[in-house]
């Protein structure tokens, strides 16, 4: 009976309660798409697994280090496997956001080893193996740009020069889950090494960063530490950490502006609230009248506050849910628009948990000022009242 | 007939609450929109002002950025000898040869470190960059391990306080000043000499190679001796535009962002001014009946009721222009995608934003109020007299 009052109450005003609730419907929305861009930045340190470390020069990542370290740390206790991973800095078409993907040059015979979370096709992997120029692909790229095995992509690298290098698609592999990221190009680091040889041998038999396989990951901080010990007062001197951290790293290089779009996603709260409020406390005072004939004929002032709340959370209740449940349709049509931009875009429960939490608070703090004022309206000033 | 200004202008202020919160949520996307273009004006001076035309940068062909070039010395030495190339005191050729290698400090009050641009170069560099000045401390001695940094990275880095060390490539360095480049992408640099960093990084070949030109009309002179000479693999370009050219792909990307997220924030504040507009419409009803009974044409009416939504929507631009002018007191640090390394930069606002901002404020009152008032204007004076 009460709920009913309430829902009866919210389409007196058809228009005003529909706008507010179209505006609910975009406010919650556009939280939500920003809190997925929040946790897409995030990507790589989601799919980070415990049993890899991340060896690179102690400088910085600019620096690379010798190639011959590779058999120095796979003799190190608790070493599984070491593979190289190099950056390629491959530019394929031009070199906007749409098109950029990652490309590495890396140990092709043990890579997708260290990578479990890569699925690939055993036939594709020899074949890729086999291939000096052979490349596999990852699902994202694949779909974006429409490679398929036997293709050749042509890519400029501004760190390498050389003109166009062009490799030939072995294989395509594929996610095991939604955070594993697809949008990287792998090689032969061989090719690459290949080419310097010729062209710049100071240049050669170097390598970006290595990726270590350790059997136990509980032994990371220790063995990290056995690896830049190693290497110590050498010319490289090393820095290891796990591939969590080296990808937190990354994301705290651009922390300023992760920081901004989550301050930015609760202005649009703020913006929704500003709208709700106002909504509410009009129709608090166009019903001051009303509400005083309420209290006039017995109804309690606790009635009347809870009627004016009731309303404010419903509309927020409906407009928040219309929100919510379009925030997957939309999210899956921004990735598709933005290509490779963001590898991994999905909506997590923890988003939408806070969409519900912000639409909670909207609604109760936009509906108490004008209930608080209408539970306290004295019974004659309000029947006095025109509006 | 025209309906007085002062009629718009009370009824507004009649509504305070409503206006105020109406207005307030404009001011709040105001201020999003405003910030985003502060941000890249900001970003486009800091690094614009990095360079001069005076002076032209050489790095190897293609290389993008100078971390990615390197120079020989027999090519350096060669464009030491150009005729474009001007002289200072003793007839000394204008050229500063530069190395720039990236090290890893440490953000205040975290712990994780961020790329910062090392710059090596002679104490010809300085001369080149007049902008540059010592505030504390004194300049590093050319032949140590001596070491000066920007204004950003000493307020904003662990560690580089006068007498502090950095270790870096196998070697302590001294931090013996400050300097301030003059809100240019210097700021966020450290300088040492050019020969101590080529030989801890074990390096052959320069980064880059900056020349003073004789004139700034010599350029294309430059230009066209440099790629006609075999033995100077080498793209030269002004410095602001290489500049430029640094901050593109950040610079699209706050622009990208910003304006979506000003479109999306603009709906909503539009349905706040609808609400607010019909609301103000239903509740003066029988003012407009009577205002038509005394002759003003549906057009006046018309024109009053968009105007009061446009004033809304002024008051909430101002206020969001005055919020976000606050915002020039901030510095934003950030990875610049194409040097690599940490940049920092402000929040600019120059008259031209102001405009711009004040065109999309009024823009959303036009939309927010149009339906609203259209509704006003064709209400029948028999209806809406009868309505109270």
């Amino acid at each position: 009976m009460y709920l009913k009052l309430i829902y009866k109450n919210i389409f007196r005003h058809k228009l005003r309660s529909l706008l507010t609730i179209a505006g609910l419907v975009v406010a919650i929305l556009s939280f939500g798409l920003l809190q997925t861009v929040v946790h897409a930045w995030y990507a790589g340190a989601d799919m980070a697994s415990a049993n890899r470390l991340i060896t690179r020069n102690a400088t910085s990542l600019v620096f690379s280090l010798p190639a011959y370290y590779r058999e120095r740390i796979r003799a190190l206790d608790g070493v599984n496997a070491v593979a190289i991973s190099n950056w390629f800095g491959g530019i394929y078409k031009d070199q906007s956001f749409k098109n950029f993907f990652a490309s590495f040059g890396v140990d092709h015979d043990i890579f997708f080893d260290l990578y479990p979370e890569f699925k690939v096709n055993p036939d594709e992997l020899l074949a890729f193996k086999k291939d000096r120029r052979g490349a596999m692909v990852g699902r994202l790229i694949a779909d974006q740009h429409g490679f398929k095995v036997g293709d050749v992509i042509p890519m400029t690298s501004p760190i390498y020069g050389g003109g166009t290098w062009e490799f030939n698609v072995r294989g395509i592999y594929e996610p095991k889950d939604e955070t594993t990221v697809t949008r990287q190009l792998y090689f032969h680091w061989d090719y690459i090494n290949e080419q310097m040889k010729k062209r710049f041998p100071r240049r050669a038999e170097f390598a970006g960063v290595f990726v270590v396989q350790i059997a136990d990951g509980s032994r990371a901080a220790e063995i990290s530490q056995a690896i830049d010990k190693e290497f110590r007062n050498s010319l490289a001197e090393t820095l290891t950490e796990t591939e969590k951290a080296f990808s937190l790293g990354f994301v705290a290089q651009t922390e300023a502006i992760v920081t901004a779009v989550r301050i930015v996603s609760f202005v649009v709260i703020i913006i929704i609230f500003a709208v709700v409020a106002n909504t509410m406390a009009m129709t608090a005072r166009e019903r001051l009248a009303e509400n005083a004939t309420l209290k006039a004929l017995g109804f309690g002032p606790g009635f009347v506050a809870g009627l004016i709340i009731g309303e404010s959370i419903m509309i927020v209740a409906i407009g928040g849910v219309l929100g919510i449940l379009l925030t997957f349709p939309v999210a899956a049509g921004f990735k598709s628009a933005m290509g490779s931009m963001f590898p991994v875009f999905y909506v997590t429960p923890q988003t939408v948990m806070m969409q519900v939490a912000c639409a909670a608070v909207v609604g109760l703090l936009a509906g108490l000022l004008p209930s608080v004022r209408a539970a306290r309206v004295k019974i004659v000033d309000g029947l006095r009242y025109v509006g | 007939m025209k309906i007085p200004f002062s009629y718009v202008f009370r009824n507004l202020w009649t509504r305070k609450i409503t206006t105020l919160l109406t207005a307030g949520g404009m001011a709040l996307v105001v201020f999003v929109f405003a910030a985003v273009l502060m941000l890249d004006a900001g970003l486009k001076k800091t690094l614009v002002g990095t360079g001069s035309f005076d002076n032209a940068i050489l790095l190897r062909q293609s290389a993008q950025t100078e971390i990615q070039s390197s120079v020989y010395r027999d090519q350096a030495s060669l464009l030491e000898t150009m005729p474009e190339v001007a002289r200072g005191v003793n007839g000394a050729p204008l050229v500063s040869r530069e190395t720039l290698v990236l090290t890893q400090i440490p953000k205040r009050g975290s712990d994780r470190p961020q790329n910062v641009v090392v710059r090596g170069l002679p104490p010809m560099g300085l001369a080149l960059r007049p902008q540059v000045k010592i505030i504390d401390g004194r300049m590093f001695r050319p032949g140590t391990s001596e070491i000066v940094v920007g204004k950003s990275i000493s307020e904003g880095f662990e560690g580089v306080g006068i007498g502090q060390r950095q270790r870096f490539a196998g070697r302590e360095w001294t931090v013996v000043g400050t300097f301030d480049g003059g809100k240019s992408g210097f700021d966020s640099e450290m300088w040492g000499d050019v020969e101590q960093m080529m030989q801890a990084f074990r390096r052959v070949s320069y980064s880059s190679v900056i020349v003073r030109l004789q004139e700034r009309g010599d350029f294309d002179a430059l230009k066209t001796r440099i790629s006609g000479d075999q033995r100077l693999i080498l793209d030269v370009k002004q410095e602001p535009l290489f500049y430029e050219e640094q901050s593109k792909t950040l610079s699209q990307f706050i622009s990208i962002l910003g304006i979506t997220l000003s479109v999306i924030f603009s709906i909503g504040a539009m349905i706040g001014a609808m609400i607010t507009m019909y609301a103000a419409v239903a509740n003066r009803t029988s003012e407009i009946g009577t205002l038509r009974a005394l002759g003003f044409r549906r057009s006046s009416i018309l024109a009053a009721f968009l105007l009061e939504s446009i004033l809304l929507a002024m008051v909430g631009g101002v206020m969001g222009l005055v919020l976000a002018s606050f915002l020039q007191a901030f510095t934003i640090t950030t990875m610049n995608w194409q040097s690599f390394s940490q940049l920092a930069f402000g929040f600019h606002l120059t008259p031209q934003i102001v405009v711009t901002t004040m065109i999309f404020s009024v823009f959303m009152g036009l939309v927010g109020g149009f339906l609203p008032s259209v509704r006003a204007a064709r209400l029948e004076i028999v209806d809406s007299l009868r309505a109270a």
